[in-house]
């Protein structure tokens, strides 16, 4: 299998959904002309044209807006938000409309968008440009939430995306463009709503996605030589939320830690760990930790922006805690 | 009116007490000596008996919180009683969880989560046991008691490998038996255990290493004639019912008490620029219990015949065994008394109980052959050694009690008159 960056990953998946399906379109700040802010889309307005390939105003109420008005009419946008952070300033159209259209006119519409954006802290742009809201948006039904942490899944988990009639949130993190990982030639889709296990072990359970998988690889790895054998499960998706991996790897183990990017209050692992204690509690033999971002808005300075966000040392220390 | 409830003290040297269980929940009716709550001393797990009655309105601490003697724990009073906020009990608690400017105030201190102490000796209901959901599971399929296991995981936490390693053991022994001892090429190693110590046990190292440290002991040993106590008592049991039978401990006892009474100096305690001559004669008994000793205290054992000493000494022993012993059963004894009678131990030696003067270790009687009159007969015999403080007493004095106690135990009707 080739080894591609996770850029190209996501660029062959939208490449690939427009060449198969002419309603599938790119809207968003700089796509076009300028080939997007993370150059995902580069050589794309070349090769489709400013119709399918629309750089909109810096508003994105606008880009969501009119992203949902396509779908509604049967068009499949890509809607790109430069970052995660300017979701808020489309936070209306996104959770009470996208959401909540296909529910409310009873079926008589479907929503196929994707609502692609770039996550993440750790490239010190200051803290309203790198906060990890992921949680928040996984919080509202009718909207699914994808977030890959590899190239493969990347590129099979858009494509379905794309595919589907369902308004999906696609999560990208701001520093896992360059990440290289083994991509499947040809057509290949992965379904949404299947976590998977990365890696096995026998030790413990270290459930995590996007950027706190590749943190956990690397955490697995030191922790391995020293005799533990952690088992990694990748949500892949955060809603629908595939529960059935994490369960079973933590009826092996019965001791678990989760990893996130995001604050841990009311975060992703405060799910994770509710659902392990209501599902799974005669298999606890240890609390269950979770390693997140400390509980300050990120800092811009490099040093403090590291120490706030989530660190391998701190996996491996959770993971011995746990081990105790 | 409502009563407060303090944590009583139940020892000279006890300063805190562990709230094990309240056995009368908030609201349920409770009458004057009803037991209230367990609560876990250095000692034991005692019971606190209700000094009033009424409807319990208000438990002051949460179980497993560790509280100072004579701290509020509990509020009884009148049915629908309003505890007002002139209540000592709530005061005092407002008064403890002030944050005070000078350094340690003795305030409750709920040690639930940190407490160091392994689950194992706690005697309260399973749910007092610190294990985890899957630890219980696999020991409810098993049939196994937590309580019996030690914890390995943080805070003595019974943990799954915890309970695989006592279902191994019981397996091991029940399907294997005992290993071949000869021919085997195959040596097993066995693994160094690591066995955090019971509250029990800290107590009796605490104490134990103070004893021998800083008490000067002397030793005086004596054979006594037991011919005509093993006779008497063999006489007597014919009378007695199964549960009532004497026990050779129980003369022991009897005699040593009436000893006493003629050596005040020996029912005694150093105390720094004195001795303290103690009124009562209490002789306390050590009782082996599970993870150490226990001393109990039997009361003026000097004025009480020997059935009665017999059947109070058989209930403290039975009690301090369930883990259940009262505050009573185990203070105020004056002088003790150890008997390894029953393990076939020629002669030993006894480290002295303090604050007591004296401890009496009593080894087997047996029969052994003697010199009675220039012949050699077989006889009854029995070694005991007396350790004593030398700072309250001298090996003269020592001598004479353990020859005025053979006085006793070689003519033993003199105890029944």
């Amino acid at each position: 299998m080739p080894k591609i960056t996770m850029r190209e990953a996501i660029s062959q998946a939208l490449m690939e959904e427009m060449d198969r399906d002419p309603a599938v379109f790119i809207m968003g700040e700089e796509v076009g002309v300028w080939g997007g802010t993370y150059a995902v889309t580069k050589g794309f307005y070349d090769k489709y044209g400013p119709d399918r390939v629309k750089d909109t105003p810096i508003a994105e109420n606008v880009i969501l807006g009119g992203a949902i008005g396509a779908a509604m009419v049967g068009q499949r946008p890509v809607a790109e938000l430069m970052t995660i952070n300017f979701a808020f300033s489309a936070m209306d159209y996104i959770v009470n409309q996208a959401a909540k259209l296909r529910y409310m006119f009873g079926g008589q519409f479907t929503l196929p968008l994707v609502i692609r954006a770039v996550g993440g802290g750790g490239r010190q742009l200051g803290a309203t440009h790198s906060q990890t809201p992921d949680a928040i948006f996984a919080h509202f039904p009718g909207l699914k939430v994808v977030s890959p942490g590899t190239p493969e899944d990347a590129k099979g988990l858009l494509k379905s995306a794309i595919r589907s009639n369902d308004p999906i949130l696609f999560i990208e993190h701001a520093t896992m463009y360059q990440v290289r990982g083994d991509v499947p030639e040809g057509e290949y889709l992965i379904p949404i709503g299947k976590s998977k296990v990365q890696r096995e072990g026998s030790d413990l359970t270290i459930v995590t996605y996007c950027k706190g998988l590749e943190l956990s690889m690397k955490a697995a790895e030191q922790l391995s030589k020293e005799g533990i054998e952690a088992e990694i499960v990748d949500l892949r998706t955060l809603r629908p939320l595939d529960m059935e991996p994490v369960l079973e790897s933590f009826k092996k183990t019965n001791r678990a830690i989760v990893v996130e990017e995001g604050w841990k209050s009311y975060g992703v692992g405060s799910e994770i760990v509710s659902r392990i204690y209501e599902e799974a509690f005669d298999y606890v033999d240890a609390p269950i930790l979770r390693v997140a971002q400390k509980e300050v808005p990120l800092p811009y300075n490099r040093t403090l922006e590291q120490a706030a966000l989530p660190q391998v040392p701190d996996i491996i220390a959770a993971a011995k805690e746990v081990l105790r | 009116m409502a009563e407060t409830i303090n944590m009583p003290k139940l020892g000279f040297d006890m300063a805190e007490g562990m709230l094990v269980r309240w056995v009368k929940q908030v609201g349920e009716n409770i009458n004057k000596g009803d037991v209230l709550a367990e609560i876990e001393t250095d000692k034991a797990t005692v019971e606190v008996e209700s000094p009033a009655s009424g409807v319990v309105l208000q438990h002051i601490v949460e179980q497993g919180t560790i509280v100072p003697v004579n701290a509020p724990i509990a509020v009884v009073g009148a049915a629908g009683e309003v505890i007002s906020d002139q209540s000592p009990a709530i005061s005092e608690k407002r008064a403890d969880e002030k944050p005070l400017p000078t350094p340690p105030a003795p305030a409750p201190v709920s040690q639930a989560v940190s407490s160091p102490e392994p689950s194992s000796i706690v005697h309260g209901p399973s749910s007092m046991i610190k294990a985890s959901p899957l630890a219980r599971k696999i020991a409810r399929e098993n049939n196994l008691d937590l309580s019996r296991i030690q914890g390995t995981g943080p805070g003595g936490r019974v943990v799954r490998k915890d309970v695989e390693a006592a279902l191994s053991s019981n397996q091991m022994s029940k399907v294997e038996g005992r290993p071949s001892p000869a021919y085997s090429s195959r040596i097993t190693s066995y693994e160094d255990e690591t066995v955090q110590l019971t509250k029990l046990r800290q107590a009796i190292a605490r104490r134990m290493t103070e004893s021998k440290t800083s008490v000067p002991h002397f030793y005086v040993t004596h054979e006594y004639k037991m011919d005509a106590v093993m006779a008497l008592r063999k006489q007597i049991n014919e009378y007695l019912p199964e549960n009532e039978k004497l026990s050779v401990n129980d003369f022991i006892v009897k005699a040593a008490a009436l000893t006493l009474r003629q050596f005040p100096n020996l029912n005694a305690s150093f105390a720094g620029d004195k001795v303290i001559r103690h009124g009562a004669v209490n002789v306390g008994v050590a009782v082996a219990v599970e993870n150490g000793l226990l001393t109990i205290a039997h009361k003026d054992t000097d004025q009480k015949p020997l059935r009665q000493i017999s059947n109070e000494v058989k209930a403290m022993v039975a009690r301090a065994r369930e883990g259940k012993v009262k505050p009573d059963d185990i203070e105020g004894s004056t002088f003790s008394i150890s008997n390894l009678g029953m393990y076939d131990v020629e002669n030993f030696i006894a480290i002295v109980n303090p604050p007591e003067a004296a401890i009496l270790a009593v080894g087997s009687a047996r029969e052994v052959p003697v010199v009675e009159n220039g012949e050699i007969k077989i006889g009854w015999r029995m070694k005991a050694t007396i350790s004593v403080d030398h700072r309250v007493s001298d090996g003269a004095e020592a001598a004479q009690f353990m020859q005025a106690l053979a006085g006793f135990l070689e003519n033993p009707v003199r105890m029944l008159v």
